[in-house]
């Protein structure tokens, strides 16, 4: 695994969470690249704009909800020493699926992301919460769980292009709203890690805030 | 939560997991396996229309290859009231920033650029995918390669590269040259 997949999110699973917890603990709190920083591969790669972000944000949201609610349909029955190898199978068909999906209905997107698209199977949040979540709660809580996450994980994205797309290209999903050039750095590389950091340092200034 | 582990469980568990995925990945395959073949010939048909307009045979049926060096080279006859109005060759610049760039060139009878689409290529955005924009591309349309120099200023020729992406700009120039010569050396049979 690129990233530690392994790291078992630091959230307290003796109290049961109430299903509007479940689902909005993704956005904010437990927001995947925000706040547990994982996944930063396909964030930093694909968000040189705001379409990108969304298509892939949408896609492994997919992936999340369908394998986090396989994973847990399966939970009692694969043996613990295989548990990994079984996940990353179902993670796996899932990417697949989707990637077969895009490409014959949203053939531009497919073109822009392509190369992304089964890197899915290796983000950190898919393993992350099948280990952390979906091996040890309902179907139904896992769906959940897979969705906010996902959303968690999309709204990131979308803040990262958007704000890249903006500074960099000077559109926003592709409208131009200037003829000249934009900040070229913010569609490069060091732009992502620049624009992440800082989102990364306004996530936590507002948790701080929030606690006192 | 989860069982013991033994050699038979765990062996049935992934012999299971990855038979299930399998038959759900084969189902999958079957079903998308036509969109996925029209997606294609539609955006290969809208390269060709953009870069040859006014055809009105199937340059797609009546596509032939043409060899040109290491590479085989689609070519697309373009013909209106059955007469010959030029062919759409797709063609790409292997020495690209990151990888191939790749081109559907539309040349007309006499060999001159109508229109160029850039198909696919994985230049640095923002530096190197200003190729698909007018400011670079427009550059090339009605020239024709054999009278008019098309290499970028550096290198002694017309072209004003894109600023800061000389080699993206090369490979592109690279695929347009190649679609010319191929037309060139190979022109007769477009006009079969």
């Amino acid at each position: 695994m690129p990233c530690s997949a392994l790291i078992k999110p630091t959230e307290t699973m003796e109290k049961k969470l109430t299903i509007k917890e479940n689902l909005f603990k993704g956005l904010i709190r437990e927001n995947p690249v925000l706040a547990l920083l994982l996944g930063c591969c396909p964030t930093l790669g694909v968000t040189s704009s705001a379409t990108n972000a969304i298509g892939m944000g949408l896609a492994t949201t997919f992936v999340l909800v369908m394998s986090n609610m396989a994973i847990s349909m399966v939970k009692n029955v694969v043996p613990d020493k295989v548990r990994i190898p079984a996940y990353i199978v179902i993670i796996a068909a899932f990417v697949t699926v989707v990637q077969l999906l895009m490409e014959a209905y949203t053939p531009a997107l497919f073109a822009q992301l392509g190369l992304f698209i089964p890197l899915i199977v290796v983000n950190c949040i898919v393993l992350g919460r099948a280990e952390a979540f979906a091996s040890r709660n309902s179907v139904g809580d896992s769906a959940i769980d897979g969705l906010g996450m996902g959303m968690g994980f999309t709204l990131a994205l979308l803040l990262l292009g958007s704000i890249r797309e903006v500074l960099g290209s000077l559109s926003w999903f592709g409208m131009k709203f200037s003829e000249s050039d934009g900040m070229l750095v913010f569609v490069l590389a060091p732009g992502a890690f620049l624009t992440l950091g800082f989102l990364i340092a306004i996530m936590n200034g507002l948790k701080k805030r929030s606690k006192t | 939560m989860a069982r013991e582990s033994n050699f038979t469980n765990m062996t049935l568990t992934l012999l299971v997991v990855t038979f299930v995925s399998a038959i759900a990945l084969g189902y999958v395959y079957t079903w998308t396996k036509e969109p996925i073949a029209q997606a294609r010939l539609a955006t290969q048909l809208a390269a060709i229309g953009t870069v040859m307009p006014g055809y009105d045979n199937n340059p797609v049926d009546e596509k032939f290859w043409i060899r040109s060096g290491t590479d085989s080279l689609e070519c697309f006859p373009a013909q209106k009231n059955g007469r010959s109005i030029g062919v759409a060759i797709k063609s790409v610049g292997h020495k690209g920033y990151s990888g191939d760039v790749w081109l559907m060139v539309g040349l007309d009878t006499t060999g001159v650029i109508k229109n160029i689409v850039v198909i696919e290529h994985k230049e640095t955005p923002g530096l190197g995918s200003k190729m698909t924009g007018d400011k670079f591309l427009g550059q090339f349309l009605g020239k024709n390669p054999g009278t008019t120099d098309l290499r970028v200023k550096k290198d002694g020729g017309t072209i004003d590269g894109i600023s800061g992406a000389t080699i993206s700009s090369r490979a592109f120039i690279d695929a347009v040259q190649r679609a010319y010569k191929t037309y060139r050396d190979h022109g007769k049979e477009a006009h079969h």
